[in-house]
């Protein structure tokens, strides 16, 4: 792993983007911005030499920062052996750029991203549920929703919820 | 009454072909409780003839939840989770989870816990390869090597019950060490198994390796090129059965795998047949490597003594009243890693393992992911599936090494 390298090919990608490298128990960590991911993504295999997208997952800062969501893709690089992170900012209900056209093997890496967390891939070419059945509903490594099997209360459906005891439906 | 299900043709329509649509292949749904598909997996398969046109793998059926369920758990408590993910490799997928922590948090490992870690995730590998082997063989109607692999698996079984006290769920490697030093007879046991096992491996290949029923089956079967492994992410076996020579303990080491000496097998055909090669010589190289580690085990402790997140050692308990104080923190409030995120990989049996934590500065995680090697190798099954015999279709999926609780988490 060539510290040096790393340093460089994220220091130049967050030169053209406009943000800064972060550093993060080791991992390189270069911000995107949304709409820009996909020319990322091209320069990264094209200019940079990495060959797959290793991981790709998202975070949900619920209540805690705005945009809600922030997508965190490992690019690995065969050649060189290192991993840079970059992290991309979604806001609920934002839809981000598939970067399935650039590295293929991102396509059930978004899906799983689109089913547990609710962030639409446009450009995607087969966006549908992969681990939840077909028609659940709600996305489940989101942060409002429950873990356990009742609902919790929160103050934005605490109505909703009362009015189901009264009814004594639950 | 079962009612049969409809299914809408919109639904498949971007799935499956036009010839489909107007009814002239067949849809053939193979799983979820096919025995070949080893776990829950649906394979929807589009068949003109007994030829493979197209297959849609469907995987969720053994979602549990895990990494929703992490977010709730202290750090101590998640690490139980990682072995129920990939039943076959828990020491790796323990071992993942707390280089992950041990990134958050700084902890330093002590040689002796490093080199134990390693002999065991070797055995590990070997006993996941065992399975593999058995299984694979078994689906392609060769019953008796399943006999033999099992047998040898059981012995490193033993080996784990006697250091953990579990044959498989072990949760024996622990952030910042191991859950304790193993057991007297551990060595001679572990030297046991390396004098016995190279002996079965040669009888293993004597049955299989120039069987000509097994090299029919799988020569030039399910090829996966170069190319097309790379970009889909395919890691491990698969992938160096395609010609690439990279393995996640040579390229980005860990617990000081980069004072073994071995070589990482590769072969070029990229066949179910290569992958057989591959994964028999890396238990070759596999013994190898705890021979070295044997060799070279060091003494002291195999834990670290860094107070901050580890639980005071247990003679202490008894005289001091702040290491009681602190023993009861530690197991009931757990230990708060700084905020941050880390990521770390290890080299399952199955590819690169990884593991991502961000911690938002409390006692649980904030959030937990897993990158699976079986996830994205799954992935390029419909590459290596298209155009081959429905018969053969068993074949590539086994050669996959798929563990399903691996790919659903």
């Amino acid at each position: 792993m060539s510290e040096e390298r790393i340093q460089t090919v994220a220091a130049t990608l967050a030169a053209r983007m406009g943000t800064e490298v972060v550093h993060d128990n080791g991992q390189v960590v270069v911000r995107v911005p949304r709409e820009r991911i996909v020319e990322a993504a091209t320069a990264l295999r094209d200019e940079f030499g990495f060959q797959v997208a290793e991981d790709l997952t998202a975070v949900d800062y619920w209540q805690r920062r705005e945009p809600r969501f922030d997508l965190v893709y490992h690019f690995f690089s065969y050649e060189h052996a290192d991993v840079l992170t970059v992290r991309v900012a979604v806001a609920e209900g934002e839809e981000v750029p598939s970067i399935t056209g650039v590295f293929p093997g991102a396509n059930w890496y978004e899906r799983e991203v689109y089913d547990m967390f609710g962030i639409p891939f446009a450009g995607h070419p087969d966006l549908r549920r992969i681990i939840m059945p077909y028609d659940w509903e709600g996305h489940p490594l989101r942060k409002d929703y429950p873990l356990g099997y009742e609902e919790v209360q929160f103050t934005f459906n605490f109505d909703e919820i009362e009015s189901k005891k009264v009814k004594g439906r639950r | 009454m079962l009612e049969p299900i409809e299914v809408s043709a919109e639904e498949l329509r971007h799935l499956v072909s036009e010839r489909a649509l107007k009814g002239e292949t067949v849809l053939l749904n193979m799983g979820p409780q096919h025995p070949s598909t080893h776990g829950v997996l649906r394979l929807l398969v589009e068949l003109d003839g007994e030829q493979v046109l197209n297959v849609v793998p469907d995987i969720g059926f053994l979602h549990t939840g895990i990494e929703k369920n992490m977010e709730a758990k202290r750090y101590w408590q998640a690490e139980v989770m990682t072995d129920r993910m990939d039943y076959l490799n828990p020491i790796g997928n323990n071992l993942a989870y707390c280089l992950a922590v041990e990134k958050l948090t700084g902890l330093e490992v002590p040689p002796r816990a490093q080199a134990i870690r390693v002999i065991l995730a070797e055995l590990q590998r070997i006993s996941s390869h065992l399975v593999w082997l058995g299984t694979h063989l078994l689906d392609l109607g060769a019953t008796s090597l399943f006999l033999y692999t099992f047998r040898e698996r059981e012995f490193i079984l033993d080996i784990f019950e006697m250091v953990s006290g579990a044959r498989m769920m072990t949760t024996y490697i622990r952030p910042g060490g191991l859950w304790r030093d193993v057991p007297d007879g551990f060595e001679e046991t572990v030297r046991a198994f390396l004098k016995a096992f190279p002996r079965r491996l040669k009888q293993y290949e004597a049955l299989v390796t120039k069987n000509p029923i097994y090299r029919d089956r799988t020569r030039r079967i399910g090829v996966l090129s170069k190319e097309d492994a790379m970009r889909w992410g395919v890691t491990g076996p698969m992938l160096r059965a395609s010609g690439v020579a990279y393995d996640t303990r040579k390229a980005r080491p860990y617990c000081g795998y980069e004072q073994y000496d071995f070589d990482i097998p590769t072969q070029e055909s990229g066949d179910v047949y290569a992958r057989y090669l591959v994964r028999v010589e890396e238990m070759r190289q596999s013994l190898r490597i705890i021979k070295q580690a044997l060799d070279n085990l060091p003494g002291g402790a195999v834990r670290s003594d860094d107070r901050r997140y580890m639980p005071p050692p247990r003679e202490e308990i008894g005289v001091s009243m702040e290491a009681l104080i602190r023993h009861f923190k530690f197991w009931t409030e757990g230990f708060a890693p700084p905020k941050g995120s880390a990521y770390a990989a290890v080299e399952s049996p199955r590819g690169t393992l990884a593991v991502f934590i961000e911690s938002d500065g409390t006692p649980h995680p904030y959030r937990v992911h897993v990158r699976t090697p079986s996830f994205a190798n799954l992935q390029a099954l419909p590459l290596m599936a298209k155009g081959a015999m429905i018969a053969d279709l068993v074949a590539i999926a086994g050669s996959v090494d798929i563990v399903l609780g691996d790919v659903d988490r």
